[in-house]
């Protein structure tokens, strides 16, 4: 066998790793999952039990799941303005000058920013500011979390939007300028409808990430096990939930929590599917 | 007939679009304003005790912290085993996953558009999806569980190392796509072996761009917490054996956090991570801007 052979050999099986971590992770969390979902059955994802007491242990994801969307929906919804602001400033007002660099590296640094030192600041800064306000009397709940996931995910939402606005070719737009446009008409009318989908695409692949944020919103969100009932109410997402009572867990406990992750897995992958297939479609 | 100045509103217009910009540029300082609040806030309530000890010392226990708060002292000790801990734990994720990352990345390059690359490169995208608390539960099931048999270092690299994976993959490939045709191909004409046109020649040209990559991962794993909690789980004393329980700077921030008595070090903690992030996101920086 000759050396070429062999190199493209090595690099088929080393990438091959890949698939085997991702096909064991699947099969992994499946087998975890097995034990809860054959004790309760489809019951698991609609039930709304969470009862870890010896002997009538009784497991339902329902409230986890409900609060996982809605803090991350949530999320979305605030930072909508913010990022679509910020990525017509870095995309179409400022583009390619030194304030848009210096503006862009703070949006790329907002993504640095340790999950863990999001939720200190939530909860040393903003808790006791929303409640000064007089906006929250407690300060933990949906609310505080979106806040926080919000900023969180900005980053994710803008690059990829900022990027698609600033490829809408400037054809289209001097020929609205030629026409009398004054700049918000053109944005409104030719900037935004050209790059509709690549933005839509930006937030959807936000929205993912906002599902599986962990300890920000565990510091936040008041980890009570019951389905929130109103944006200011308490409540526990699918990370945080794990993150939680994992420490104490064995048994079908493990196994229900295990079914939570597996259920994450599914969900951030199908909202991460549909992104990179309008994606995809763009191109 | 209506003259021009009647059905002519370009003040209303041009007022609407002054508005609109003003409007962008609000909301454009009000989206980065959280940066400079939580770092300002950090090195307010932090710099006083990120001095040298703090560095090389090993954390204070809960009552010694307690005497210190009581008279209203610095508390003692540092958090060195956190340091060591997390510098362990990166540098075997990174020597778990750069191999395996830029070897990966030069084989989807080397495939463009064979459907084992195409299904690769999609695997490895779900991949960077994957929430970093799933990766923890992963290694909780095939390390923790069968590898070191309870929780250690390794199981915590292990997830790490997955984290960054798919960063590194993507950043090869990227990066590779950039180097001209020209240069492999002069490469095999001159009869070079096919694996060094590869990793003597388009590798060493694309270093720069591999290293940003490699940077970025690392200061985006450096600072996750969730993955640790199930994996690493924590420890109080300086430990480099890859198979026992390790701490590491997320992982004492949340200790302190839970800890009434110690609860003053998560500014100072979370002070020097912010730092260690900063400095391998911006080197990130400068080595991806060198390259132009």
């Amino acid at each position: 066998m000759n050396s070429d052979k062999i190199t493209k050999i090595v690099l088929f099986s080393v990438s091959f790793i890949i698939l085997i971590i991702a096909g064991g992770m699947v099969f992994s969390l499946v087998g975890g999952a097995i034990p809860s979902f054959k004790t309760f059955g489809l019951g698991f994802i609609t039930s709304s039990q969470w009862d870890p007491t010896e002997g009538k242990e009784n497991y339902g994801a329902l409230p986890f799941i409900a609060g996982t969307l809605i803090t991350s929906f949530a999320a979305l919804i605030i930072s909508f303005p913010l990022s679509f602001a910020t990525s017509l400033f870095l995309g179409e007002y400022f583009r390619n000058t030194r304030v848009a660099k210096v503006l862009g590296t703070m949006v790329d640094l907002l993504a640095g920013i340790p999950s863990i030192v999001y939720g200190l600041w939530g909860f040393y800064v903003l808790r006791p500011f929303l409640i000064d306000i007089g906006f929250e009397n407690q300060g933990f709940g949906v609310f505080t979390s979106s806040l926080v996931l919000s900023i969180m995910i900005i980053p994710y939402a803008t690059s990829l939007s900022n990027e698609i606005i600033s490829m809408v070719p400037n054809d289209l737009k001097e020929a609205a300028y030629s026409l009398g446009s004054t700049r918000y008409e053109v944005i409104r009318h030719v900037t935004i409808p050209a790059a509709r989908s690549g933005i839509f695409a930006g937030y959807i692949l936000a929205f993912g990430r906002a599902l599986g944020e962990t300890m920000a919103v565990t510091m936040l969100i008041g980890n009570a096990n019951r389905i929130p009932d109103g944006l200011f109410s308490t409540g526990n997402t699918m990370a945080s939930v794990i993150a939680n009572q994992f420490g104490e867990a064995d048994g079908l406990k493990l196994s229900a929590l295990i079914s939570i992750g597996l259920l994450l897995f599914v969900i951030t992958g199908i909202v991460n599917g549909i992104g990179k297939l309008i994606i995809k479609k763009m191109s | 007939m209506k003259s021009i100045s009647e059905i002519d509103n370009i003040g209303a217009r041009t007022k609407k679009d002054r508005i609109f910009m003003g409007l962008v540029v609000l909301l454009s300082v009000v989206t980065v304003s959280p940066i400079v609040l939580i770092i300002s806030k950090l090195i307010i309530k932090g710099y006083k005790q990120l001095n040298f000890g703090f560095l090389v010392e090993k954390m204070p226990d809960t009552m010694q912290a307690m005497t210190a708060v009581a008279n209203n002292e610095l508390i003692p000790g540092g958090i060195a085993n956190a340091i060591l801990g997390t510098l362990l734990m990166v540098v075997l994720a990174s020597a778990i996953a750069i191999p395996v990352g830029i070897i990966s990345g030069v084989y989807l390059y080397e495939n463009q558009g064979k459907w084992m690359a195409n299904l690769t490169r999609s695997v490895s995208d779900i991949l960077q999806g994957v929430p970093s608390i799933v990766l923890g539960l992963i290694s909780y099931l095939w390390v923790v569980k069968h590898v070191t048999n309870g929780f250690s270092a390794l199981a915590g690299s292990f997830a790490l190392g997955i984290m960054m994976l798919p960063m590194i993959v993507r950043s090869t490939e990227e990066t590779l796509k950039m180097i001209p045709q020209t240069l492999k191909e002069a490469g095999l004409a001159l009869g070079i072996p096919y694996w060094r046109v590869l990793f003597g020649i388009l590798i060493p040209t694309g270093f720069s761009g591999l290293m940003t990559g490699i940077l970025l991962a690392v200061s985006r794993v450096i600072g996750e917490t969730a993955p640790l909690m199930l994996t690493a789980l924590g420890s109080s004393v300086i430990n480099t054996n890859i198979s026992k329980p390790t701490s590491a700077i997320p992982l004492v921030i949340w200790e302190f956090y839970n800890d009434p008595n110690m609860v003053d070090l998560i500014w100072s903690s979370s002070l020097l991570l912010m730092i260690m992030v900063l400095a391998f996101n911006l080197t990130a920086k400068q080595v991806a801007a060198s390259r132009k």
